[in-house]
């Protein structure tokens, strides 16, 4: 029996996490653009992170992290009245913390390949950095955001390890499309598994469609 | 008046430069920075304008301190009334012609100086155009525009004619020459070309490793040098019977090597003393 709790909670999900995800990666990259520092290597190295470790890993971590029997989990829990383990927001925040580099490498790359005079240009007009970011940065690294925001759908639709460990299976709150899958040939439905597994290929599919007929599109700009 | 004495260590791939200067200039002067590569031309300008933070000195502009280490005083670039014109122009690619020098304006100035600036630069039917479609030159016009629209009191032009041609290089410095008329700036021209620099600035800065070793008369400056009485040009061909021809301020000249052996590409001197041109290799 095909359900689509699965397939709207992944989306959902996706979604979710690339909106905010968007917002927070925009101050990080311009942040990572600018002149290296000692803090900045670090935090770097700590957002690259989950480009290189298992997702299990960062499971693990955050669920022991989110868990009540310890610090964080029950300082939350007596303080804010949340239980982050096994729920959509616990899982919204491990997917944010699993698609950061996802997000903040391309527009990162993007904005160090304006040539610096862009920015003075602005800054010499008399206009702020805020504006500056806004007006003449990200409008001339739109492929890059569209990057961002593609690979980061697509990472937070396909993620598995991190779901399993903070969210479980729990039908219509975790469980998400890619467990479902797993689910299904647990329990030798392969009819199941396989119309899961096909709307999440066909979708992935569109979507770098998308991305790659758009990037066409908009060349990144000449400088020159 | 601007005055300001500057002092930065500036490294880059050929080594060290101690970067010290000091000048008082005047308002509506028209200052050329001359001198070879790596001398510190752009740093002085990018320091002035705020974009690179001196070691030491002080800027004052009207009055006003734009600089001091001493009492740890920077004003923005933001908030210094300069118009930068940049080597590679800087064009926003994402806006239009119009856009591109609506952007200098404030948020109250008057919607109308964007079209007297089209009109100055001769760009008005040009203005809806994307930058990246226009020639060198009208890429310059624009940035030209786009630094005077904030109506700045110092224009700081770093070598902005260097990449476009001659006849447009010409047509240009008129261009330039009637902006800082018209808008009574003080403007400082990095360049390299002797002809741009006589043909509009009043006076000369030569910058020769971090340091003015010179402020004179455009004309009095080149008549000067030492190399001012001779004429230099390029071997551009050899010939059959042991003719040299050569280009010579764009012009070809056939010259009799006199037994010399010349090879296309070396520099030489022409020399007009004893009745017949001859070269020698410089």
């Amino acid at each position: 029996m095909i359900e689509l709790a699965p397939l709207w909670l992944t989306l959902k999900l996706a979604l979710s996490t690339t909106l905010i995800l968007f917002v927070v990666a925009i101050p990080l990259a311009t942040w990572f653009s600018g002149k290296k520092t000692a803090l900045k290597v670090i935090i770097e190295s700590i957002v690259t992170l989950p480009l290189v470790l298992p997702p299990t890993v960062i499971g693990f971590y955050l669920l022991v992290a989110f868990s009540p029997g310890n610090a964080f989990g029950k300082w939350l829990e007596q303080w804010a009245d949340i239980r982050l383990v096994f729920s959509f927001g616990g899982l919204l925040i491990a997917s944010v913390v699993y698609s950061l580099p996802f997000m903040v490498h391309p527009i990162r790359s993007g904005l160090s390949s304006l040539p610096p005079s862009l920015k003075e240009a602005s800054y010499s007009l008399g206009k702020t950095k805020w504006q500056t970011l806004l007006k003449v940065l990200l409008p001339n690294i739109k492929p890059s955001l569209l990057t961002g925001l593609v690979l980061t759908f697509a990472h937070t639709v396909g993620e598995f390890g991190v779901v399993l460990m903070i969210g479980g299976n729990m039908p219509g709150k975790t469980r998400t499309a890619s467990i479902a899958i797993y689910d299904e040939v647990q329990a030798f439905h392969y009819r199941e598994a396989n119309v899961y597994a096909l709307i999440l290929l066909v979708l992935s599919f569109i979507i770098l469609l998308i991305m790659y007929s758009f990037n066409g599109k908009m060349k990144q700009v000449k400088f020159y | 008046m601007i005055d300001f004495s500057l002092q930065k260590t500036l490294s880059s791939a050929e080594g060290r430069l101690e970067l010290d200067v000091k000048a008082r200039l005047e308002k509506g002067q028209f200052i050329s920075l001359y001198g070879v590569s790596g001398s510190g031309k752009t740093s002085l300008l990018r320091m002035l304008a705020g974009l690179m933070k001196p070691d030491n000195g002080a800027i004052i502009v009207n009055g006003t301190v734009w600089f001091d280490a001493a009492k740890k005083i920077n004003i923005d670039p933001q908030h210094r009334q300069i118009g930068f014109v940049f080597q590679d122009y800087a064009l926003f690619p994402n806006m239009s012609v119009r856009e591109n020098i609506a952007f200098g304006l404030n948020r109250n100035d008057p919607r109308h100086i964007v079209y007297e600036l089209l009109e100055l630069t001769g760009l008005t039917k040009l203005a809806g155009g994307k930058v990246q479609s226009l020639s060198g030159g009208q890429q310059q016009r624009v940035a030209l525009a786009r630094a005077i629209a904030r109506r700045p009191s110092i224009l700081l032009l770093d070598e902005p004619l260097s990449a476009v041609d001659n006849a447009m290089r010409m047509q240009l410095q008129g261009t330039l020459a009637e902006i800082h008329r018209r808008f009574a700036l003080t403007t400082i021209l990095v360049s390299h070309n002797e002809d741009e620099i006589i043909r509009l600035s009043d006076t000369v800065f030569q910058l020769e490793q971090g340091r003015f070793q010179q402020r004179a008369a455009p004309t009095e400056f080149f008549l000067k040098r030492q190399d001012a009485s001779v004429l230099t040009g390029n071997v551009v061909s050899v010939e059959a019977n042991g003719s040299v021809v050569i280009l010579l301020d764009n012009r070809m000249l056939r010259v009799d090597p006199a037994g010399q052996a010349f090879n296309i590409d070396d520099k030489v001197v022409l020399d007009c003393n004893n009745g017949a041109p001859s070269i020698r290799k410089l």
